[in-house]
């Protein structure tokens, strides 16, 4: 390079600098920002461990975990589609009303005339279906780098359950639109309870047992012998209440237990 | 752990989560929420006519990621296909942990020091479960018959059922023999299968033991039963192996 160009560069850094100066040390910065920031290593350390949301991480980590290649993100892109699901989730609830009558109805309502109910509506489905889908690739990286080997068995374990979450809080989201694709797609889902041995009245040996299409596995789970009213508002408590409660305190579980297990699995 | 990298003569390379880790992270969350964002102005999440009990679609399929179950339903009775399959998934995937004891392969990727484990993850994940997945939802049409995605769905499509069980295949006619000889086959499958892995594995018999060995054959032979019904079923027509008063396999 020569000398021109280099002093030019000089330059234009030198300029910068003067301009971040002014900004930094203006009164209106300064009325927003009282400290400055030192990069140091201290106040890096200060900045997880001394902030609510960040200090779930520790102020260190090994040099491999931060590698994109190793854990893909999926694990936090997981989290980060619950937390979506979550926050326009309730969105969605000022407005629908689960009821055989309303549901639909309200549907349409946030579709046509909800502001920002529709893209409400689509966030929240979507970020369920890449949820279901991170969850899986997540699973598959864990199992493709062995991290579920010891000392992290339970957290594996947790995980699965996890994973069943959250393939039944997306299964029991699927009801609440009730449109014809909703309820003939539970219809065939729930269907299966009828066919558990001994607790289903259509599976093997429940003649021994005594159940019947009114009262065995799937008419517990539906509040009825077929996907209707009943079985809406089952639906509905499950999916906004119950398994989003179990799913979160599990999480907080999970990320616990990374720490505790040792941090994210490496190489020795 | 500390104490292990100590002695192998490596010293920890740690890095300051912020801003190294954290910024990662942040740019991740953007791109997704960005994507997110734009997906969701772009396409519609689906609502179709108002729920009606006397109106049942053809086909009336599960939500996309049960797909592979209810592929499952065309092999065996809703039992095994609805019930039985999921528990054994979640058994199954939970119990990994403690029926793999092989220490290699812990926090890094390789496939050599662990070909077992990984083949057959991997194909239960990418055969039984993602492309059983892709099948039902671009492959299944009226009546759960296969036509190709650019095919128009004929409801009408006269698919011949000739299936038969395995014992007719062989012959036998009584069902009392039937189910005696579809009770010999499934048992016997286990049995030799199991006997076969204990044979194969007798060298590490010691480490493992004998739970480990008799729980890892028996999730796998399960697997693999599944493989075989499906191959029975497309190949020679077979409905049941096994049939009983009770149940049918
Ligand atoms: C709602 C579902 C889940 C969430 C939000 C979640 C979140 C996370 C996060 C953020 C991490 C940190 C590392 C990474 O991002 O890869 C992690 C690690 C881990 N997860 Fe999950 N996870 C979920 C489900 C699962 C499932 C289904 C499994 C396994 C069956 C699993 C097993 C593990 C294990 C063993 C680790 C430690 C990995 C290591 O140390 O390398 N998790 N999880």
């Amino acid at each position: 390079m020569d000398k021109k160009k280099e002093k030019q560069k000089l330059e234009i850094i030198s300029f910068l600098k003067g301009v971040q100066k002014q900004i930094l040390e203006s009164q209106v910065w300064k009325s927003m920002f009282r400290h400055s920031y030192a990069d140091t290593p201290r106040n890096r350390i200060l900045m997880i461990a001394g902030n609510i949301w960040l200090h779930i991480h520790p102020a260190k980590l090994a040099r491999h975990a931060y590698r994109f290649k190793f854990t893909w993100c999926m694990g936090g892109i997981t989290f980060l589609m619950f937390l979506v699901t979550v926050v326009t989730g309730v969105v969605l609830m000022f407005y629908y009303r689960p009821v055989g009558e309303y549901a639909y109805a309200d549907m349409k309502y946030l579709e046509f005339d909800v502001p920002f109910g529709m893209i409400m509506r689509n966030m929240h489905r979507w970020a369920a279906h890449a949820m279901v889908i991170t969850v899986w690739l997540h699973m598959l990286r864990v199992f493709m780098t062995g991290s579920y080997k010891p000392p992290r068995e339970f957290n594996w374990v947790v995980g699965v359950i996890l994973l069943t979450l959250t393939l039944l809080l997306s299964f029991t989201g699927y009801l609440l639109p009730w449109d014809q694709l909703a309820m003939w797609a539970v219809t065939v889902g729930t269907n299966m309870a009828s066919a558990t041995p001994l607790l289903g009245h259509e599976g093997p040996f429940a003649e021994f047992v005594g159940v019947n299409s009114r009262y065995d596995a799937r008419s517990a789970l539906l509040g009825g012998s077929l996907v209707g009213p009943p079985a809406l508002l089952r639906f509905y408590v499950l999916h906004c209440i119950f398994i989003p409660l179990a799913a979160g305190a599990l999480m907080i579980l999970h990320f616990w237990r990374i720490r505790r297990d040792g941090g994210i699995s490496g190489p020795l | 752990m500390v104490e292990t990298k100590k002695k192998q003569g490596r010293s920890l390379d740690k890095v300051y989560v912020w801003p190294y880790l954290i910024r990662i992270e942040a740019i991740c969350a953007i791109i997704c929420m960005l994507v997110l964002t734009v997906w969701s102005i772009t396409i519609d999440a689906p609502l179709e006519e108002s729920a009606n009990p006397t109106k049942t679609p053809n086909p009336s399929k599960a939500p996309w990621y049960f797909l592979g179950l209810q592929e499952m339903l065309v092999y065996f009775d809703p039992w095994i296909a609805g019930v039985v399959l999921p528990v054994f998934i979640i058994i199954g995937l939970m119990v990994i942990p403690y029926i793999d004891i092989n220490p290699k392969g812990n926090g890094y990727y390789t496939f050599n020091e662990r070909p077992f484990a990984i083949s057959t993850f991997l194909f239960g994940f990418l055969v039984l479960w993602i492309a059983l997945i892709i099948l039902g939802v671009f492959f299944r049409g009226p009546g759960w018959n296969l036509f190709w995605p650019w095919q128009y769905w004929d409801p009408h499509k006269v698919v011949a059922l000739v299936n038969v069980d395995l014992s007719e295949k062989f012959g036998i006619r009584s069902y009392l023999l039937a189910s005696i000889f579809g009770g010999l086959v499934v048992v016997g499958y286990y049995v030799v299968g199991t006997a076969a892995f204990f044979f194969l594995w007798r060298n590490s018999f010691k480490e493992m033991g004998f739970n480990r060995i008799g729980v890892t054959s028996f999730l796998f032979l399960t697997m693999m039963a599944l493989v075989i019904k499906v191959f029975l079923r497309l190949l020679f027509n077979i409905k049941y192996v096994w049939v009983t008063p009770w149940f049918n396999i």
